[in-house]
């Protein structure tokens, strides 16, 4: 039985960590704040979860697993606030949002842009 | 009522988290929650009059599925050599409007699937959303409002 929860944990490790990596490479290849946030955001939130879901599911003792799945709620909870503050800094302080080079050939998306941008004006 | 509740659910997140089942563990965290929420007392505007369990629990286990897609989708879209973004920020309308309703949508839209909520207009009304591919900005609102806000409206509102 024990061993099949080490198989568990172990998979969840692995997994866990190719998604924090990911997060990482985001950080390093994304072309502007937001989109760094989203790696950040939801991969890192899902690697550093199933790191702790390994732990919960390896861990002997009960309090432990206790600690790992508070772990977990706390991550669900803080980080979309914090990756949401960082957003709306960035948005308040007019930090350009990348578009693609070829993106006003693309009418669709320069509406976009210019109705965020009106709403933007109003809300202020 | 809603205010015992949440000292109770603090006290057992601090007996989870200390690691520790003892009484006077338990008793420490009842005082530890109680200190905490009156600090925060009358800032709390909206409260939860209505929750239906079982649809809660149905909007939990989507989130949970949405968040290993975005994961899964954002590591897609890293490890691929060209990666192909289309980033904008949209406006999405609320139908939602107790702050409790935002905040929670406004968390489960930055999980999900390209999207990250950035900021809402200060009369409420207005989510800003910044999409990884916003080539259809009507689609995506559509989805944010078929898979979530609808979900939330059904689980706290008779």
């Amino acid at each position: 039985m024990s061993s099949a929860w080490d198989f568990v944990a172990g998979i969840l490790m692995i997994v866990g960590a190719l998604f924090t990596l990911t997060a990482a490479l985001g950080m390093l290849r994304l072309p502007d704040l937001f989109t760094r946030m989203h790696a950040a955001s939801k991969a890192g939130t899902l690697g550093s979860c199933m790191l702790l879901l390994a732990l919960a599911v390896s861990a002997s003792d009960a309090s432990i697993s206790w600690r790992a799945a508070a772990g977990i709620l706390f991550f669900i909870l803080t980080v979309p606030i914090s990756s949401h503050l960082l957003a709306k800094a960035a948005r308040s302080a007019g930090a350009p949002v990348w578009q693609r080079p070829d993106a006003t050939q693309d009418s669709r998306t320069d509406e976009v842009e210019v109705h965020s941008t009106r709403n933007a004006g109003s809300a202020d | 009522m809603t205010r015992y509740l949440g000292v109770a659910l603090l006290a057992l997140v601090w007996m989870a988290v200390t690691g520790s089942a003892s009484i006077p563990n338990l008793l420490f965290g009842l005082a530890l929650g109680a200190l905490a929420l009156s600090l925060v007392r009358g800032r709390v505007a909206s409260r939860v009059e209505t929750v239906r369990p079982v649809r809660a629990a149905v909007l939990a286990a989507i989130f949970v599925r949405e968040l290993v897609l975005s994961g899964c989708r954002v590591a897609r879209i890293v490890m691929s050599p060209r990666m192909q973004l289309n980033p904008a920020i949209f406006a999405y309308p609320l139908k939602v409007d107790r702050d409790f309703e935002i905040t929670l949508l406004a968390n489960l839209i930055t999980l999900t699937p390209g999207t990250l909520s950035v900021d809402v207009s200060d009369d409420g009304k207005v989510l800003f959303v910044h999409a990884l591919d916003a080539r259809d900005p009507e689609q995506a609102c559509r989805d944010i409002e078929q898979a979530f806000e609808r979900r939330i409206l059904e689980a706290f509102r008779r």
